[in-house]
């Protein structure tokens, strides 16, 4: 794969050429605004955007990942016009989708750089051994992953961090983080970097993202962790269908029982919707057949920070962690033996103060006063 | 620590554990220090029986006579009130339930939340009203200490965040429902070095004074 300057087609130019309709293009004009909970009135704008956008270069870098994040992206509603986009952007560098490979993939790499200095965009996907940790957890090319990763966003328009693994560390950050894994957020200070969690995340939203930068030549609206709003603004609980069971207080008990047949709240078997940001509940999965709690699983919370250390997957979101009852018990027993002791402190006072008591006078007290 | 999602973490892991720890040494410790003190041997010869006066007294103190009612019906009624809805809350509350059930490994079966969410309502406005009466009343603000406020504080706290998580109220969520299991904590490591610890010693206590009078065969 050769790399390339920003081509000097727009993107309605190119969507002309392959054959995309005007109606097709400003459906899914219309389908991107309501996605990025835009109002209606607002299509025509995206549509004049994209029409005049030029295709940025895109550079996707792939670290201590699963490539599940590629996998769901190749997998997005195809065909259809959210997979088209990308064909829209000028994606430069890809471990998995690059033909290139070796010198020449790393060339390509370098010169979309050089090419697009200061306007490309750095998809990244997987956590980082971080500057600390032996580099030699995760290379490419004979180069650390960390060098890579800052060599490509000193001169990158953005960051987009996808997965949860980029965003927040993910599964290579889980204790005991044996390889001293970051996120992308803990290296790039200097840069906008957006997070765009879940393992893997929404496809939709990873274009979504995309069709937004185009659109407005700005990253959109960010929640605290650096997601976008349009997208982790709501939590899976509050979109959940299930949600009149749980205020009812229908719940399944177990996977095979009665409650889990009628499709009742899965609190009580683990879901982390409650304090799980995503789109999920709205957007779902494979061109909107279904989605996890849809299926009878509860939501992992695969879109939050710590997701992997923030308790067993089957245990409710009000349970503690690592809260042992053994250690209460000891607790109670050191309890029990300071108690003893200090009765047996009172009881020795009391016994002397029987002995050294010194009965006092009316008249004694009086003369006091 | 920098978001939300850590801040509960941090709550419902680690902190979590040393409020237990601090609360169960607690609370064993000023038990055994009640029932260990002894009492002075009694050699008169007991004229009825201790355990049924005894259990006798645990409800007659529970439900109060005409008379306390008549004095003082404000105490009466919204002391129930909010008590019965603090422990409905606490208690049937399903998640809380499942709470017990990761610690303890008891469980019981709870109510629907509407049920909850209105026992909770009803907890509040009575917080809120006794708070007031204690502010107002001469005598009760006379004899209030910091302790008081500092408990009635607490107490309050747990119930606000509880009802501002369940209903979604405090953005993130992660948030509200941290700073209500942060609040629960706190009122884990007072109990038992507050006026709280009456939620263990109350029932105790009335037992124990309805069985001394038991034993003298007098009514109390």
């Amino acid at each position: 794969m050769a790399a390339r300057e920003t081509p000097d087609k727009t993107l309605g130019e190119s969507l002309r050429d392959i054959g995309l309709s005007r109606r097709g293009f400003l459906k899914f004009c219309a389908a991107t605004a309501s996605m990025m909970a835009l109002p209606p009135s607002m299509a025509p704008a995206i549509a004049a955007a994209l029409e005049q956008a030029r295709r940025p270069s895109v550079i996707w870098l792939s670290f201590q990942e699963c490539t599940g994040c590629t996998e769901s992206l190749t997998r997005s509603h195809s065909p259809s016009v959210e997979e088209l986009i990308f064909d829209f952007i000028s994606l430069d560098y890809h471990h998995t989708l690059q033909a290139a490979a070796g010198e020449a993939a790393e060339a390509a790499r370098l010169q979309a750089m050089e090419a697009n200095r200061g306007e490309y965009l750095v998809i990244v996907d997987g956590s980082i051994p971080g500057p600390d940790a032996n580099p030699g957890f995760s290379t490419v090319a004979g180069h650390s992953n960390y060098d890579i990763l800052m060599e490509t966003v000193e001169h990158a328009a953005a960051v987009i961090a996808v997965g949860t693994c980029a965003a927040f560390g993910g599964l290579p950050q889980a204790k005991p983080n044996p390889t001293g894994a970051m996120s992308v957020m803990d290296l790039v200070k200097d840069k906008p970097v957006i997070n765009v969690s879940g393992c893997p995340p929404i496809p939709m939203v990873i274009t979504g993202v995309l069709a937004h930068y185009l659109t407005f030549g700005r990253l959109p609206e960010l929640d605290a962790y650096h997601r976008p709003m349009a997208f982790y603004g709501q939590s899976i609980h509050d979109r959940c269908y299930r949600r009149p069971f749980y205020d009812k207080g229908l719940f399944a008990d177990s996977f095979d029982d009665e409650g889990a047949k009628l499709g009742w709240c899965l609190y009580r078997l683990g879901c982390k919707g409650p304090t799980t940001f995503n789109a999920c509940a709205t957007m779902r999965w494979n061109a909107g057949t279904s989605w996890p709690i849809e299926s009878g699983h509860p939501c992992l919370g695969c879109s939050e920070p710590s997701f992997w250390d923030g308790g067993g997957f089957y245990e409710p979101v009000s349970v503690p962690i690592g809260t042992s009852t053994t250690t209460l018990l000891e607790a109670a027993a050191v309890g029990a033996v300071a108690g003893a002791g200090i009765a047996t402190v009172a009881r020795k006072g009391k016994k002397d103060a029987v002995k050294t008591r010194q009965p006092v006078t009316i008249e004694e007290l009086e003369q006091k006063l | 620590m920098n978001g939300s999602m850590e801040f509960l973490l941090w709550v419902k892991g680690p902190l979590f554990t040393i409020a237990m720890v601090i609360f169960a040494i607690g609370l064993l410790a000023r038990l055994l220090e009640i029932f260990l003190l002894g009492r002075a041997p009694n050699y008169a010869e007991a004229r009825a029986g201790e355990w049924l006066p005894g259990l006798r007294t645990m409800i007659a103190r529970t439900v109060a006579d005409p008379g306390t009612f008549k004095r003082a019906p404000f105490n009466v009624v919204v002391g129930w009130l909010w008590h019965i809805g603090f422990l409905i809350a606490l208690l049937l509350f399903i998640p809380h339930i499942e709470l017990f059930k990761g610690v303890l490994g008891l469980y019981w079966p709870g109510l629907p939340n509407p049920i909850v969410d209105l026992a909770t309502g009803v907890t509040l406005v009575a917080l809120v009203a006794t708070l007031v009466h204690r502010m107002t009343h001469p005598v009760k603000r006379r004899i209030s200490t910091t302790e008081d406020y500092l408990v009635w504080t607490v107490v309050f706290m747990v119930v606000l965040t509880g009802y501002l998580a369940y209903h979604r109220l405090v953005e993130p969520y992660p948030l509200a429902l941290g700073m209500h299991i942060l609040s629960a904590e706190l009122l884990l490591v007072l109990l038992p070095f507050t006026k709280l610890t009456h939620i263990f010693t109350a029932f105790i206590a009335r037992w124990y004074n309805g069985a001394a009078f038991g034993r003298k065969g007098v009514q109390s």
